[in-house]
């Protein structure tokens, strides 16, 4: 990257927010950026609609009798909770809002390898959620988003077909998508910017578009099987058409394990990028914590198992997905231990993002190390299918994905929108998230210990006290949520406006306008040196 | 019992210690919590920026520490699977000595026989101090048997047999949950283990107006599809002769060897082609769809009174 200290370009009148007006414009722009806001538009709405079902699910839970909702209703709104979150916001939500705008400008390109075909991304990621939300208002579907067989395949009666159609053509998405970052990443680099002169984000993305595509078409595969035998008594699944259930979790899991990975490496990468820029330091170990996120992908492929503990595979099985599991906690620890080393001597302010990265890390630690439980067959054995599991996932997908992509998209904020957010606001906000968050997920490891079983609609009197805790830290996540959706807008119009790089950060970005012209960069830029250099003094050595 | 319990009750033989292993994990996680809010805390504090144009001298990395916390982590992470895995390879067989029990799921009940002949619905009656083992399926789709006070949890799956095994150590009445997901009653899909002192059990027992054992039962249904005329007790006819079959080896005609388990049982009942037995012929029709779970538990039942002979043992 280039120094810090460069004077940023004079400010050109047109940028690629202003360059053209109209609907159009936007629906049929081939500009990564503009695609980057349409997808934007979309994960924060689908976001809305999978929290709106997350509400419903504590308040309902608030109680030990199932007295808001009827089951089949409470079953309908944790399935579109978790298909809302996890397909249409956590997979896309870094690498297609952030990695789309930021992948082209951090490798000194002018858009993606294809552009058309990251538009039709965007439009496949609409058809599939619209056949979603059909599902959704002609009655929903009650699977759970893990679409369990023999139960989704011939005895559920909601509307499992419209979901899987949305699902699989969504899939298509993500798979160009990631298709399109790892043609850019490989051939489209400015000269001098070598693979490990990359940001770490770079690395981080490149590792999630592998496992997109790679990942995805079993997934697909495993929802056409399921439709199959729905529509036309194929037996797959079904042991009475001679099917095998099992079957289905091994090819569900095949791609749903990766899939987590999907979710948290971007946000990882995010990480990086903020970790350093706020302490100002070159990252400690830049090539452990890239060659991590390249564990974290492989290894990930070689876990699905410990999801299936308890189905009845063999024992055997069972001892090689655990310690394949556990072998996960090397390049995690790596990476958290990186991030910490890197605030040593230091120079650190604490601007919002960074507040978001602390809380990050904090959070994925915790949500990595109650991982060693479930990974542990005797223990697992025990919290299989409880709360336990579902505190274990929200802390890395929640406290970790989506903190990673709040605190990245304050950092890029200016750069998208060429205005600043209100700091105040944001580090109260940032604040609110991590204690209602803490408050609404850790109960919750307790609870699966007392052995509160997941997804049920009416609980034991006993396990009260810990839901109501529960209920009420989400109703403070909420507001955490709610006051940057609020102030993000306002600022789009009365946010000061941002200069090309207000935080002094190293990077290609911060090197063009905010917003960027239409094309990034004039002139190509040309790499010099690795990533993170905010001093050209002689390193230390430690 | 404090009024904020942590734990559910220990209730079993296996509680202890997988007990004992949750808190070594927490133990862990809480060191490594603790140490890296710790270190972010003072490293944002100690190093917080001073002046807007401060520039620290950059540190490249240290080859020894990346060894050092990929290392520690790793080792850790190698003994916690080797405990887990010891735990629970001890504890995964059941007892030759186990009393059997059979376990029948169903959109949103369990259903549940003695070996006596006495049938529960959502309930479970054992006597404390014996190991008791289930052998269970499911007439729909997949349940989850768990009783979180012995810290057992195992699927039922349609089409095969899973079984699982415990020993009660409390006499008291415990939560019984279905624990994966099956529809829309799958929060009612509970009902109450009760371990009884052994007299208490036997009382239990003679209490209940007894129909038939679940063998006397499968030994009329034996005879009613008319089995015996090709399964003669005595000598071999056209099929096998089933007395002592089970939990032996059995020599396929494809030369393949395999323990006459209940899965082996089950699949040859309802598809009798898959593994014909050397030296006989593809003869038996196939029941498939023809008998309930619940009868196929009776003839295996029945099968299995006729005498086992050396069981090798299979695992859970």
């Amino acid at each position: 990257m280039s120094t810090v200290l460069t004077a940023p370009p004079v400010e050109t009148k047109t940028n690629y927010l202003n360059e053209s007006y109209g609907i159009k414009s936007w629906l049929l722009t081939k500009d990564h950026k503009r695609i980057a806001l349409l997808y934007l538009a979309a994960i924060t709405f689908f976001f809305a609609v999978g929290g709106f079902f997350a509400v419903l699910i504590r308040l309902e839970l608030i109680t030990p009798a199932g007295d808001l909702m009827q089951p089949e209703t409470y079953n309908k709104a944790f399935t579109m909770h978790g298909v809302m979150m996890i397909f249409f916001f956590l997979i896309p939500a870094v690498p297609a809002v952030l990695g789309n705008f930021l992948v082209p400008m951090m490798i000194g390109a002018r858009d993606l390898a294809f552009p058309r075909i990251n538009l039709l991304s965007w439009y496949i990621y609409m058809v599939g959620g619209v056949f979603t939300l059909y599902a959704m208002v002609a009655g929903g579907v009650d699977t759970g988003w893990t679409f369990y067989t023999p139960y989704s395949s011939t005895y559920s009666n909601t509307q499992v077909m419209a979901t899987a159609i949305g699902i699989f053509i969504l899939g298509f998405s993500s798979i160009l998508t990631g298709l399109n970052f790892i043609v850019t990443i490989h051939k489209m680099r400015a000269p001098g910017l070598t693979w490990f002169r990359l940001p770490l984000f770079i690395w981080a993305h490149y590792a999630t578009s592998v496992i997109q595509i790679l990942g995805t078409p079993v997934v697909a595969i495993a929802i056409v099987l399921v439709g199959l035998e729905r529509a036309f008594r194929i037996g797959i699944f079904d042991p009475k058409l001679g099917g095998d259930p099992i079957l289905f979790q091994h090819l569900f899991w095949f791609y749903s394990h990766p899939a987590v990975y999907i979710m948290i490496l971007p946000s990882m990468g995010v990480i990086s990028e903020l970790v350093t820029c706020f302490s100002r330091k070159k990252i400690f170990g830049y090539g452990f914590v890239a060659m991590s996120s390249v564990a974290i992908a492989v290894l990930g492929f070689l876990v699905w198992g410990h999801h299936m503990f308890v189905s009845g595979q063999s024992v055997y099985a069972g001892m090689v997905f655990s310690i394949l599991s556990y072998l996960v906690a090397i390049p995690s620890a790596i990476k958290v231990f990186n991030w910490t080393a890197t605030l040593y001597r230091g120079s650190i302010s604490y601007q919002t993002p960074l507040l978001y990265a602390l809380g990050f890390i904090g959070l994925f630690t915790i949500g990595g190390l109650t991982g060693l439980f479930l990974a542990n067959l005797a223990v697992d054995v025990h919290l299989h299918d409880t709360y336990f599991v579902v505190g274990h996932f929200h802390y890395i997908m929640v406290g970790g994905a989506i903190m990673g992509y709040l605190g990245g998209l304050h950092f890029w904020w200016p750069k998208i929108t060429g205005r600043l957010y209100p700091e105040g606001w944001a580090r109260l906000s940032a604040l609110v998230l991590f204690v209602g968050f803490n408050l609404t997920f850790f109960p919750q490891f307790i609870l699966g210990y007392l052995g509160m079983p997941r997804r049920y609609h009416a609980y034991p009197e006993e396990f009260q006290v810990l839901n109501v805790m529960s209920s009420a830290g989400a109703s403070i996540l909420a507001v955490g949520y709610i006051i940057p959706m609020i102030y993000l807008i306002w600022s789009m119009r009365y946010g000061k406006p941002a200069p090309a790089n207000p935080w002094g950060a190293t990077g290609l970005e911060w090197q063009i306008p905010s917003p960027p012209p239409s094309y990034n960069f004039e002139k190509t830029p040309v790499v010099t040196e690795e990533p993170y250099v905010y001093s050209h003094e002689e390193a230390q050595v430690v | 019992m404090t009024d904020f319990p942590l734990l559910p009750e220990q209730a079993s033989t296996i509680a202890q210690s997988v007990d004992t292993l949750y808190w070594v994990l927490v133990a862990i996680s809480v060191f490594f919590t603790v140490l890296i809010f710790a270190l972010i805390f003072v490293f944002a504090i100690r190093y917080r920026r001073r002046r807007p144009d401060e520039i620290p001298r950059p540190i490249l990395g240290s080859l020894r520490l990346e060894l050092f916390w990929s290392i520690t982590p790793g080792i850790i992470a190698i003994a916690v699977f080797a405990y887990g895995t010891v735990v629970y390879f001890r504890n995964s067989a059941p007892p030759a000595d186990a009393m059997e029990m059979f376990v029948v799921g169903k959109q949103w009940m369990w259903k549940i026989q003695h070996p006596e002949g006495h049938r529960e619905i959502n309930e479970l009656h054992v006597p404390v101090g014996r190991p008791v083992k289930l052998v269970m399926t499911t007439e729909d789709v997949i349940h989850s048997f768990y009783i979180p006070a012995f810290r057992v949890k195992m699927d039922v799956v349609p089409g095969r047999y899973t079984t699982m095994w415990f020993q009660p150590t409390k006499v008291g009445k415990y939560h019984l949950f279905c624990a994966e997901y099956c529809g829309t009653e799958h929060s009612r899909m509970k009902g109450w283990v009760y371990v009884m002192e052994p007299v208490d059990y036997e009382n239990w027992l003679s209490g209940k107006a007894t129909t038939e054992t679940m063998a006397a039962a499968g030994e009329r249904l034996f005879q009613k599809l008319g089995c015996q005329s090709c399964h003669r007790a005595d000598a071999p006819g056209r099929g096998p002769v089933l007395a002592g079959v089970f939990g032996s080896t059995v020599v396929l005609a494809t030369g393949e060897k395999v323990v006459a388990d209940e899965s082996y049982l089950r699949e040859s009942i309802l598809r009798p082609q898959a593994k014909i037995v050397a030296g006989y012929r593809t003869l038996m029709p196939t029941f498939e769809g023809q008998l309930t779970e619940e009868q196929l538990l009776q003839l295996i039942a029945y099968i299995k009174s006729l005498g086992t002979r050396e069981r090798i043992d299979t695992g859970p």
